[in-house]
Parts: C-alpha cells; structure tokens; sequence
C-alpha cells in the first residue's frame, strides 16, 4: 500500500522504536503533525519555542542514551534549532532533527520561510539531508538514525521539502544501512593495547582522565574496574562528570579551569595521563604548553580526529572505549603480579594526592546571614534521591554544581559543556522528565539563563511534568561579574540583571508553583516543600551576590597556578 | 610542506561544500581543487592541494575520512605519482612577436587553441613547475588572461586507488 511521505516519516520513526518526540508546527510540517494523530506509539511534546525542542530531544538522549527526536516547521522554525543542535554537536549527543522546507521546486527563490537549513547547519550537525526525492525518505531515516548513535554520536538534520512530504509511495523500511564512506572502527587496534598495558604497569604517578566519551560508550562499569584494577586516580571533565562516582576514593573532581586544587596538581605532576574520551578543550588544559609537562599520555577516543588535536600523544588508541577498557583490563589480569607491583609503588603518588586533598579541598566560606549558593547544592544533594537527574544552565550555578553536588550515578548531569548554552537546562531537564516520569528531574539555574527558556513552565505543567527548578538568584550574569571583578577592574558592565523579578509570581502565572528562601534556615525546608509538591516548582533562593567559584585558573595560564581563594 | 591529497567521495550534491566548508571551517589551507567523475558515475575524485605541517596534514586527513561521503583519501607526499596540470594562457601576439611566441610554445609542447588579431591562447599540460616556466618566458610578451586547473594526480604503476 501507498504511503505518504510524511506517514513514511512516521512509520520509520516508529520503526527505530522512537517513543516521544518534540516539536513545534507550522506550515511546512502541516502534512507530518497531521498524519501524527493516526500514530498514538508516537508521544508528541508541543514545547513553546524550537530551541526548547531541540534541547528536550537533547536531555531524552542524554538520560536515556537513545536517539532524540525534534520536528521544526521551515524558515524561522528551523532556524530556530540552530543552538540547539550546535549545542548536541558540541557534546556529540545522538539526535535526529527533521525540518521541513519549502517544495523542492521553490528552493532557491527565497520563498516564503525558506531557509538554507543543509546550508546553515553543515558545520553543526554530523551529517544531514535534504530529500528530494520521496523513493530516498525511508533510506535516509535509516541513515540518519544510524549514523547519529554509531562513532562518535551527534546530531543529523533531515530537511525534508513539502511537495515529499505529500507525495506517495509504497514504504519499506531498509534493514540494512550501506554507506561505504562510513565504517566507524569499533575494536582497538590490539597491540595498541598491550602497548598501553606496559605504559601501565610502567608508570608510578598514573592519572585517568575522563571527559563524555565514558558516558557515551557506556562505559561506567569498565571504567571503575580499570581504574580500581591499578588503583589510579580518576579526574573528570564537566562532561565526564556523572561517569565515576564522586565518592570513590581515587576520585579527583573535576579538571581544569575550575577543577579541584588536587586534579590539577595530581595532572601536572602525573607521569601517565590515561585520556579516556576527553578531547583536551581549552578550559581543561589551559596553557597548553605546560599541560600534564612530564607525563606521557595514551589517548582512547572513538574518533581519530579528537587525537593530537592540541596535544601530543604517545599512544593513541581509536576505538570504542568499553572494549578497549576490556580489552586493557584483561591484558593487566594477565599480569597480575606486575599490577600488584604497580600498585604497591603507586602508594606514594596516592598518599601525595591525599595531602592535596587535605591541604586544599573544595569549600566555601559557610554564613549564618546569607545563603551560599555552594549550600545549596549540598542540601539538595542530601535531600535528593541517588538517581535524581540533574540539569544545569550555564555560570556559575553550573561550576558550583559540578563541584558539590557529588554524582554517583551515570547519565544523571546534563549539562551543556562544549557549547556553554545558557537556557539549555529547562528544556533538557523537560526531555529527561519526559523519559523517566517517575525520577526526580532538577534544573539547577541561574537567574540569567532561565529567562532564556523560561516558556517552558508552559510545557512542564501542560504535560505534568513535575521538573524541580532551582534558581540561585544573585541578581547577575554571575560568571561573567565573576570574571569583570578578577580581570576587568570589577566594571560591573551589562551583568547587573537590574529588575527583580519576582519568580515565584511567574511559577504561578503558569499554573506551577512558586517558593523563595532568603535565609539559610530556610534552604532545608524550602527544597523538602517543593519535593513533596506535585508538579513542576520553582525554588528561588536570594543568594550570596558576589560568591565566587573557585578554585580557578585565569585564562590562559597554567592549571596549577589556580586562585584558590578570593 | 605542499601536499597533493586525492579524495573518492560520493557523487552527491553538496559535498563540494562539505569538503570546502571542513577547510575553511577549520582554518585550513586550499590552494588547488579540481573534482570530477571517475569510472564509477556515482563516485567523483576530487584532487587538492593544500599546505601544512605534517600535524595539519594528519588532522586534514583525520576530517576528510570523517566526512560521511568520502570514499576514501590518499596523501601522495613521498610517495610515486605522476601529476599534471592544464593552462589556457592568452598573452599578447603583435604581428612583431607571433613568431617568437610560437617558439616558446613550441619548446613546452604547447598547443595554440585560439588565435585573435593581438593574441593567441596557448593549452599547456604538465607538472605545475612546466607550467609556471613558460608563464615566466611569456611575461614579457604581456599575458592578458590565465586559467589553470590545478593539479590532478594518479600513483604510478599499482599505487593509488580504484575509480
Ligand atoms: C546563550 C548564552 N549567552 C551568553 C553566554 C555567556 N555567559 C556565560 S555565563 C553567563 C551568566 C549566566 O548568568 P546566570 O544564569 O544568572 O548564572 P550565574 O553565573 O549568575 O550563576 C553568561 C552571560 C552563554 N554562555 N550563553
Ligand atoms: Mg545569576
């Protein structure tokens, strides 16, 4: 039987076992929302702006590591994803956007909402498409699903004209995918590993560091085994976060900019770095001349491109990273005296790093008077279920999250890293509760980034979402006051967010509701309120203005020289 | 270091800018591109050259691979190929020069494809330096207009790759 285009969009998503998806109508999408209703299977979110979409699509990924779906009309409403997918691009997270477009024979002449979305969007997705043809449709849904979750994942757009969407033809789902320029590699290269096995049992001040690739791969399980195996500390990026647990005893914290004084004097002091599916950003390495200057450093990563990028590597290994972590694994087994050997002159490097850990660990300055963000965080911590997903925006609430709210879980922090997406933790948080109803959701806020999403209450209580949104009010753009007071002669320029808005009248002109604590004694009994309130809430906290995160390293200079106290 | 990398990628529209747009995008050098077809219709060989150290020419490499519609990607630095390159060069022939002019072709082998009352266009194949030596011999006549392709490579013998 004949099916229309957009039914065969439909049928295909169905087909990869898609469950909900997000989206935004309009006309060039007019044929796809109406067969929708002929597919109850398929879960539609109307979120209240595109981007929101695509950022929900992104946190239903990230939570559950499937493909997130989104559907944007042409024109503006495509245009309007940009951020959103610019922001999975950067994390390399699994999503397929399907645009619509203007019909095929219209492209070009600056039709009524047309916009070059293949055009605009080839530096920001991993792949995408514009079907012309309508025999090509349910292929590329094959391609695209295939090739957003398989390598590296990231996000592949489908821009798909009307005049395809209407049109008919009779569906078959492919059900093998050939792209001969497109073989991601899966095992490491085998006598890479035993290289690195030696390097191992080699080293004497050995350091893991994990950036997203372990929560990619899915990797927790064989990356606790390794690291325990040689007893080697284990630092993680803002994206590596929730992939070991913060508790562990070799755990570090976070690296870099505004990593613990202990992860970054345990890497420039490491003679191994362990690189598992980090890539060497700017904000981990910083100068990248004296970056980790006497180790030697075996870089895993699935794509060849993330390696000697910005850093030279001794050993590189490309591969998936749970089968090389296996594979590693096994070849030390093999080894098993010389591992105890290892671990046994290892003792000093991991004494050392408990002195560091003693002489400076991450604190803040605690007050009776005002409430310290950092505070916070820790009562929501304790207060919180272990499998509670934890959303953020971008600032300073991010930093202060990634430092103390200790993840023990993965795949429980979203947060935007490569990107920074301030607005990004409403709508991710939205997509994560959207995934599992029944789990604590929080966003964890600032007052700047949650007006940039904030028609997302709209969403939350329509679809009964119940989403915890915390603000940390300090009445700033405070990461970037942060940076005016250390750097720019404290000219507090455009970062004063001037009108208070009272957040708990906007909770509630929503239909959500609203709670404030201005005083510490008030934190405690203010997040137990908004746990046991059904649906969405806001807790705005007034909190200490001028706070700020540290430690931290000024741009550009080297990560042991970290400011460690104001 | 010059750099001659022949690229097997889908015949598709759009991968030009997929190539140009990795390049531009990542701060990459292109001096020369040429893409046309190959034996298989559906496969199209682009030829470019660009310049870098052997870092950039590894990451290059890298991001050519990771692009969906390559095929595959061949450095030829240090290895053995032959390369060619055409020109149309038209340069000044006053009635005084024409035989002069004609000399020169006829030294590089050269074809005149088109004559005017003050000029002829002269066809040149070779290597890029064939090519660059009877500009410098032609300067002086005064040459008004110039198109070069660019190098194409294959490897000698064996080497290389199919299409
Ligand atoms: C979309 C976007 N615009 C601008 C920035 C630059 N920026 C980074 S942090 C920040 C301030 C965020 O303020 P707020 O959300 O209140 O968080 P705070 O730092 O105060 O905790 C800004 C403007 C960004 N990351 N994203
Ligand atoms: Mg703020």
């Amino acid at each position: 039987m004949k099916k229309t285009g957009s039914q065969i969009l439909l049928e295909c998503l169905q087909m990869e076992g898609v469950d909900t998806v997000f989206g935004y109508p309009g006309g060039a999408v007019i044929n796809i929302y109406h067969d929708l209703v002929d597919y109850p299977g398929l879960n539609h979110i109307l979120t209240r702006h595109e981007q929101a979409a695509v950022h929900a699509a992104d946190g239903y990924a990230r939570a559950t590591g499937k493909v997130g779906v989104a559907i944007a009309t042409s024109g503006p409403g495509a245009t309007n994803t940009v951020t959103g997918i610019a922001t999975a691009y950067m994390d390399s997270i699994p999503m397929v956007i399907i645009t619509g477009q203007v019909p095929t024979p219209l492209i070009g002449n600056d039709a009524f909402q047309e916009a070059d979305m293949v055009g605009i969007t080839r530096p920001i997705t991993k792949h995408n498409y514009l079907v012309k043809d309508i025999r090509d449709l349910a292929r590329i849904i094959k391609q695209a699903f295939y090739i957003a979750r398989t390598g590296r994942p990231g996000p592949v757009l489908v821009d798909l004209p009307k005049d395809v969407q209407v049109a008919s033809h009779t569906f078959s789902y492919p059900d093998k995918v050939e792209l001969r320029g497109y073989k991601p590699t899966v095992s490491g290269n085998i006598r890479q590993v035993e290289k690195a096995a030696k390097m191992v049992l080699a080293a004497r001040k050995p350091v893991i560091y994990v950036g997203g690739g372990a929560t990619l791969s899915n990797c927790p399980e064989q990356l606790q085994q390794f690291a325990e195996t040689i007893q080697a500390p284990v630092t993680t990026t803002l994206m590596g976060m929730s992939s070991f647990p913060s508790r562990h005893e070799l755990s570090l914290g976070m690296l870099g900019m505004h990593g613990t004084y202990y992860a970054n004097m345990a890497v420039t002091n490491s003679d191994l770095l362990i690189a598992i599916g980090a890539r060497f950003d700017d904000r981990v390495t910083g100068k990248i001349a004296t970056f980790a200057p006497h180790a030697k450093i075996i870089h895993v990563d699935i794509d060849p491109t993330s390696i000697k990028k910005n850093v030279r590597v001794d050993l590189p290994i490309v591969g998936d990273l749970k089968d090389v972590l296996q594979n590693l694994v096994r070849k030390l087994a093999e080894h098993a005296d010389e591992v105890a050997e290892m671990t046994t002159a290892t003792e000093n490097w991991r004494r050392q790093i408990l002195d560091w850990k003693t002489e400076h660990p991450l604190t803040y300055q605690p007050s009776e008077t005002e409430i310290k963000p950092q505070f916070v965080i820790e009562k929501i911590r304790e207060l919180s279920s272990d499998d509670a997903i934890i959303t953020t925006e971008v600032g300073q609430h991010q930093m202060w999250t990634a430092q103390f709210f200790q993840f023990t879980q993965p795949r429980t922090f979203l947060s935007s890293g490569g990107l920074g997406t301030m607005g990004y933790g409403l709508p991710a948080a939205l997509g994560a509760q959207a995934a599992f109803p029944e789990r604590q959701v929080i966003d964890i806020s600032g007052d700047g980034s949650f007006q940039m999403n904030s028609q997302e209450l709209a969403t939350l209580v329509q679809y009964g979402l119940p989403v915890k949104i915390v603000i940390l009010n300090n009445n700033y753009l405070g990461m970037v006051r942060q940076w005016q007071q250390l750097f720019f002669d404290r000219r507090y320029s455009q970062t004063v967010l001037e009108l208070p808005i009272d957040f708990v009248m906007l909770a509630e002109a929503y239909g959500a509701t609203g709670l404030r604590a201005d005083k510490p004694d008030q934190v405690e009994e203010t997040i137990r309120q908004a746990f046991a309130t059904p649906g969405p809430v806001i807790m705005e906290f007034k909190v200490a203005r001028e706070e700020n995160v540290l430690p931290m390293v000024p741009a550009g200079r080297s990560i042991h020289e970290m400011v460690l106290a104001s | 270091m010059r750099h001659t990398i022949s690229v097997l990628v889908e015949n598709e529209f759009g991968v030009l800018s997929r190539v140009s747009g990795l390049f531009s995008g990542r701060g990459f050098n292109i001096e020369s591109l040429s893409v046309a077809p190959t034996l298989d219709p559906s496969v199209s060989r682009m030829t470019i050259v660009t310049t870098g150290d052997d870092q950039v020419l590894e990451q290059i490499t890298k991001h050519l691979n990771k692009l969906i519609d390559t095929i595959k990607v061949i450095d030829f630095t240090g290895t053995d190929y032959v390369e060619r390159e055409l020109a149309l060069i038209k340069v000044n022939a006053e009635e005084s020069l024409r035989a002069e002019v004609l000399r020169i072709a006829d030294i590089f082998r050269s074809k005149v494809v088109d004559v005017g009352p003050r000029s002829y266009t002269l066809e040149v194949t070779g290597a890029p330096g064939k090519i660059n030596a009877i500009l410098e011999l032609l300067r002086p006549f005064g040459i008004k207009e110039i198109v070069r392709t660019g190098p194409v490579v294959l490897g000698r013998g064996e080497k290389g790759g199919k299409g």
